[in-house]
């Protein structure tokens, strides 16, 4: 999705599976951008920027792959492209199963997969408006 | 043979460019065309750059007319 994620986007997608009452456990993942210092410079936003057919397809593959793994009732990736300031959230991963066991380990299962498959950059913009290419670590 | 090149993050920014079509000799092998391409636009840090066909992550193969051909630096999702 374009820009930051809102908090009532999370509020709402919690809501919205108050009537699936199989459910007994959600797990949530959130990222959210640091105002990390790069040379005495803090970083102001990430720029994202993803190769969306790719990305589009991987999300698929890896949310197919984790209902494959784990009994889980339902799965919810959402990821920002565009700017995301510091402080906003940039990834919302929302996993839901009977158990907490299943909704946890699916959940950072998910998170692990995205930050490894999922052809996703990210352009540290600094406070002096240079930038720097974010690796995940 | 036309195959369809694109660039991303910080390669996209070295080659000045986020997509180009190019003439390759037919059967071209991918390996080479992805040394070439780095040296000309002298791409930075070029082992960690991974090159997928049609949206596939490979090595190498040889590529085939109309193939999508993308450079993807680091991944840096979430």
């Amino acid at each position: 999705m374009n820009g930051a994620i809102p908090p009532e986007k999370i509020a709402n997608s919690i809501a919205n599976h108050q009537s699936k009452t199989s459910i007994g456990a959600h797990s949530i993942f959130l990222g959210q951008i640091r105002a990390d210092e790069i040379e005495g410079k803090t970083v102001q936003a990430i720029g994202y920027s993803a190769y969306e057919e790719m990305a589009e397809k991987v999300f698929h593959e890896i949310r197919e792959a984790a209902f494959s793994k784990f009994d889980m009732t339902c799965a919810h990736i959402y990821h920002s492209l565009g700017t995301v300031k510091t402080g906003e959230i940039c990834l919302f991963v929302f996993t839901s199963s009977a158990h907490r066991k299943i909704a946890i380990e699916a959940c950072n299962w998910l998170v692990e997969e995205i930050k490894a498959k999922v052809p996703v950059f990210g352009k540290e913009i600094l406070e002096d408006e240079t930038h720097q290419w974010k690796v995940n670590k | 043979m036309k195959v369809n090149v694109k660039y991303f993050g910080q390669v996209a920014e070295a080659a000045g460019k986020t997509e180009e079509k190019l003439e390759l000799e037919k059967g071209a092998s991918l390996k080479e065309f992805k040394l070439k391409q780095i040296k000309q636009y002298q791409i930075p840090d070029p082992d960690s750059v991974q090159i997928a066909v049609n949206q596939d992550l490979v090595d190498d193969k040889e590529l085939t007319e109309g193939d999508e051909i993308a450079f993807l630096p680091p991944f840096a999702g979430g």
